[in-house]
């Protein structure tokens, strides 16, 4: 087990020829049974079961990646944290995450480069700007905060932008400044340290191939590595969902989509914090070593192949040079595609079911990464207590059903929309 | 990606727009367990890892509806069929 990192050990191990580390988890073999099995190790695995170690003394765990950890969307995403929702079944639990963001670097003894820098959505007309104006006031009704900048306002901190553009004249902005950045990839390694300390086996390269049952029950899963059973099976695999729940002939309110990236060649330091455009799908960010991060719209058909096509490349950086058209003069180092769980509603569902003994996590869209910690957090209550906790109270599997659906963007059961 | 429009030949899939699942039959509404299936026909989806019949319109083009089968893995286009079969003939 590694050591709690502080000053102290920084020191030893600077006199003793820094011999004194040692890995951050182990790299556990499987054993035949845990109370709780929980497959996918990104963020919101890894999450899940450190708050079920921590938080409900559960610890006899196990975290099953395919892979190596944080290989999928926690190692792609735009590292993007806020809490600027609408509605009332997502804002508390976006704000809950916020919260969890702001001590997570404290709890995990581990630097997660959590960086509250802002963010400002742009707005560009009346109507826009009335529609913010709510939004604002639901963000500070949850506690998350919230500012209406005016257009002066908003060229004194970002004056690169294209402010009198014909069409997308910059009116002003919604800003939360307690939002800002975290490096995805320490996410994860923090949260597989902090569980691996508290006795969670991180098991890698060990692929879920099928479930074990009795009496319709969920009681295991088979394994590349052998049959694993758990007293309790939890999936936490985002665009994977579908191909695993196939095994347990059910059919998931989800579709899986390809969504891309991009990274700019290193600048000195430009973007403040994560602007968006609010006339066109673009957002930008920039990392610390200078990179520009930004992305936009998803490619829009089904996809596992976690890589997109030209045309929302294009779209993407159309909106780029709308917004900022100095970004014309900088070369794109990088591209690359993540494989998104779209629910039919645009909201995540964390909920017990829908067969006994089995747990979902999924539906996180393109907006997975800024939920890691509250997701984990509410799914370890929801797989402890086998029952949502408020926050994520909404999130459930037959709202489809119910009618209770959460649409933030309220363009209906049309996945690619969201 | 290209898709084989099969009025207008081999076209950038920029000029279509997705609809999505075409294996998907409007239930009866008056059925017994019309809401069940009405459940199922608007929010669960096959979602595959594979070979995926789905509806695309091209908007930029000849206006057809169209139903591809498109391996989700690899993108490769497997089919090109319309989608109202009483329009498979193309006009002289």
């Amino acid at each position: 087990m590694s050591a709690r990192y502080s000053f102290l050990s920084l020191i030893s191990n600077a006199l003793n020829g820094q011999t004194g580390w040692r890995p951050a988890w182990r790299n556990a073999p499987p054993k035949p049974a845990y109370d709780v099995i929980i497959v996918g190790g990104g963020g919101h695995g890894l999450a899940t079961a450190y708050y079920l170690a921590k938080e409900h003394g559960i610890r006899n765990v196990a975290v099953l990646e395919k892979g190596h950890i944080g290989s999928g969307n926690a190692g792609r995403n735009t590292t993007i944290i806020r809490s600027n929702y609408l509605l009332p079944g997502n804002e508390p639990f976006y704000e809950w995450s916020m919260k969890l963001w702001e001590g997570l670097e404290q709890d995990l003894n581990y630097n997660a480069m959590v960086s509250q820098r802002g963010i400002i959505n742009l707005i560009h007309s009346d109507a826009q700007r009335d529609a913010y104006a709510r939004r604002g006031n639901a963000m500070r009704l949850a506690g998350a905060g919230s500012e209406l900048l005016d257009a002066e306002t908003v060229r004194k901190m970002c004056p690169f932008l294209n402010f009198d553009n014909a069409r997308f004249p910059i009116k002003g902005g919604l800003m939360q400044p307690r939002a800002g950045t975290a490096r995805h990839d320490a996410v994860v390694w923090g949260y597989a340290r902090a569980a691996d300390r508290l006795g969670v086996d991180i098991i890698q390269n060990c692929e879920v191939t099928g479930f074990i049952r009795d009496k319709g029950a969920v009681v295991g899963v088979e394994t590349t590595r052998g049959a694993i059973r758990g007293g309790k099976v939890a999936l936490a695999v985002a665009g994977s969902t579908s191909r695993l729940t196939r095994h347990l002939d059910l059919r998931m309110p989800l579709e899986s989509h390809v969504l891309q990236a991009f990274v700019s060649e290193g600048l000195k330091p430009l973007i403040p914090g994560v602007i968006t455009f609010g006339m066109g799908h673009f957002y930008v960010s920039q990392s610390d070593k200078g990179g520009l991060v930004f992305g936009g719209d998803i490619d829009g058909y089904n996809s596992y192949a976690q890589r997109g096509n030209m045309p929302v490349v294009e779209d993407v950086l159309e909106g780029g040079m709308a917004l900022m058209p100095m970004i014309g003069r900088l070369r794109l180092l990088r591209s690359w595609g993540g494989l998104v769980d779209m629910s039919m509603d645009g909201s995540p569902i964390i909920d017990v079911g829908p067969l006994p003994g089995l747990y979902l996590n999924t539906g996180w869209n393109y907006g997975g990464f800024k939920a890691t910690p509250a997701s984990g957090w509410c799914f370890a209550y929801t797989i402890a207590q086998d029952r949502a906790h408020d926050f994520n109270a909404a999130f459930r599997l037959d709202r489809f059903r119910s009618g209770h659906i959460i649409d933030e963007k309220g363009v209906g059961a049309q996945p690619n929309l969201h | 990606m290209r898709i084989p429009c099969p009025y207008c030949g081999s076209r950038d899939a920029h000029e279509f727009a997705y609809l999505g699942d075409a294996t998907l039959t409007r239930p009866d509404p008056a059925a017994s367990d019309a809401a069940e299936a009405f459940h199922a026909y608007a929010y669960l989806r096959e979602n595959p890892e594979g070979a995926h019949r789905e509806y695309w319109y091209h908007a930029n083009g000849c206006r057809r509806w169209l139903v591809v089968t498109r391996n989700t893995r690899t993108h490769e286009i497997l089919g090109v069929a319309f989608a109202r079969p009483s329009t498979d003939e193309v006009p002289a």
